[in-house]
């Protein structure tokens, strides 16, 4: 009885139906040296559904024209598209308010409004900023140049052979000078996914802002900034299936309005005089000039599309063929997987004795599978793992165990031309 | 798909690429400069010696990349071992000029036996992106010649 009942399909349980899911994506039915197309570079950027072409499309022809400024019907239509992809933002996070969602170019322009705003205010010579040792470039560069700026001390928190981040290492790096705490949700090399509740109640007991970086976790997993409890949350649109140019900087409203402006310009400002300025509200404060409006909408299509389906049961799914393909991966003499954290998103990047990973992606190209060779913009976890570079596998939610079957393959086919 | 790869990946750049020559420091050399290919991290380093006469005496590298890079640094070194820097320096514009498919077919300045080596390379450009592999370790060869001490891909 109880057999039966687990096998029955609930209203949530449906089958994942990736076909139809695939069916969506235009660019999948390409064919490259006349072979289907299998694109396993999808932390670099994901493809795009016709949703979020036909969103983008829409706006152009039928709903265009500046944003927040206009009386007339173009800018109504185009200013409430725009807010709406804001409060969809909002909902897909779980952040309070919609006004704690500032659209920004990508990922790397929010760190750096964070470290440019909030850091150059609020921090003083000597304090500290941690970050970690699998940080990418984005989360580590704007941070450097912070502290070269104000004489700040910077601190990487290590992480374990299998990629794990060292709690206890982080437990220890604080100190009362501990400022700012800068983490990646989810490691776009290893696929290791961070304790970020854990990580904010420490830093918060120690007296520090946390950030966290979710490039990756926002298209992997179930986000809620409330319930992490972060004082900012950074992603970008292109890896969830949105347009490129378009990211996101989550702030608690008290922190964004204690914070100056980023960028001067229109948009941004309450009264201009030539003596002097005043600021918007919360979020135009931070949206200074003409922003990405279809790049925005696109992206609240983007969450739109990915809702629907359930960003749970897409984690599932993942999860299925992140096992899969890991399984036959090992199999591979050989071939070295890096990250193996038990807790980990649809990510692998590898080593293969031997062959460098740029002979590995050309080859592999040729017989229609894309993944990324080199360092990933994480050249510190490179040395720390002590390898130049690597070859990385990344899923979305349209790839499936014969995606992974056709990768084997075409490294069963490398190492045999090379041989 | 096999031909392209079967071009690019010959077998004397793999017999280079597994068994690198000249793949070593040179404890005397008068001048060395540092390689990287920031794109993906490919490191190395050229050391040269050379005589009174601005003839090289002895070339090496040591570093970490591709089996293209790793093949081309080592057959350069071959290639310009007992030359003057000045035929060193045209026979990478030649080089530049067949992997970036600008080849003028003036092939008064070269050798044939040099020439047939340098082809064997500039199977690389039908890969694009993998051009600079096979042109970093000539771009630090120069830089080293110019008294320079880095070079990248992406001067």
């Amino acid at each position: 009885m109880s057999d039966t009942a687990q096998a029955m399909p609930t209203a949530n349980d449906t089958a994942y139906d990736v076909l139809s899911y695939r069916s969506d994506f235009p660019i999948l039915s390409e064919q490259i040296y006349d072979k289907p197309l299998i694109f396993l570079d999808n932390a670099a950027s994901a493809q795009k559904p016709q949703q979020v072409i036909d969103a983008v499309r829409y706006v152009y022809e039928h709903e265009y024209a500046n944003v927040h400024r206009g009386v007339h019907y173009m800018s109504e239509k185009a200013t409430e598209a725009y807010e709406g992809a804001r409060v969809k933002v909002q909902r897909f996070i779980n952040a309070a308010h919609d006004h704690e969602v500032i659209f920004t170019r990508n990922a790397t322009e929010a760190v750096n409004m964070v470290a440019g705003t909030y850091g150059r205010r609020f921090l003083e010579p000597g304090d500290e900023i941690i970050i970690s040792v699998m940080e990418h470039h984005a989360n580590i560069v704007p941070w450097q140049m912070l502290r070269d700026e104000k004489g700040l001390v910077l601190k990487a928190v290590p992480v374990t052979d299998d990629g794990e981040f060292l709690l206890e290492d982080f437990k220890k790096l604080l100190t009362p000078r501990t400022k700012l705490v800068a983490i990646t949700h989810t490691s776009n090399v290893l696929g290791t996914i961070t304790p970020v509740a854990e990580i904010a109640r420490l830093a918060h007991d120690a007296g520090a802002k946390v950030l966290f970086d979710g490039s990756q976790a926002a298209v992997h997993s179930v986000v809620d900034v409330q319930a992490i409890d972060c004082d900012f949350y950074v992603f970008t649109g292109h890896k969830l299936y949105g347009p490129s140019g378009v990211g996101v900087l989550y702030g608690k409203e008290e922190l964004l309005n204690a914070m100056p402006p980023y960028l001067g310009g229109g948009e941004m400002i309450s009264t201009v005089t030539l003596a002097e300025s005043t600021w918007a509200e919360l979020p135009n404060k931070f949206e200074a000039g003409t922003p990405m409006i279809a790049q925005a909408i696109g992206l609240g299509a983007a969450i739109d599309y990915v809702s629907a389906i359930g960003m749970d049961r897409i984690a599932a799914h993942e999860q299925d063929v992140l096992g899969y393909a890991t399984q036959k991966l090992t199999s591979i003499p050989g071939l070295k997987i890096f990250g193996t954290a038990p807790s980990k998103a649809a990510v692998i990047s590898f080593s293969m004795e031997n062959i460098h990973p740029h002979d590995i992606a050309t080859i592999i190209d040729r017989a229609g599978v894309a993944c990324r060779a080199g360092h990933h913009c994480a050249q510190p976890l490179m040395d720390r793992m002590g390898v130049p570079a690597m070859t990385r596998a990344s899923f979305g939610l349209y790839n499936t165990r014969a995606d992974a079957d056709a990768l084997v393959e075409a490294l069963e086919f490398t190492q045999e031309f090379l041989g | 798909m096999l031909d392209d790869l079967r071009e690019l990946y010959q077998e004397v750049i793999l017999d280079h690429g597994k068994s690198p020559r000249n793949f070593r420091d040179v404890e005397d050399a008068t001048a060395h400069a540092h390689g990287a290919n920031p794109l993906c991290g490919d490191q190395l380093v050229v050391y040269l010696k050379l005589d009174d006469g601005k003839r090289i005496e002895d070339v090496s590298f040591v570093g970490k990349g591709c089996a293209i890079s790793v093949a081309s640094a080592s057959m350069m070194t071959e290639l310009v071992k007992g030359r003057t820097v000045d035929e060193a320096k045209a026979m990478f514009e030649r080089f530049h000029e067949m992997c970036t498919g600008e080849d003028n077919g003036d092939d008064s300045t070269l050798l044939e036996d040099d020439l047939e080596k340098l082809n064997v390379l500039s199977g690389v450009r039908a890969f694009p992106v993998r051009v600079k592999c096979a042109t970093l370790p000539w771009h630090t060869l120069n830089a080293a010649i110019d008294g320079k001490d880095e070079a990248t891909t992406e001067a």
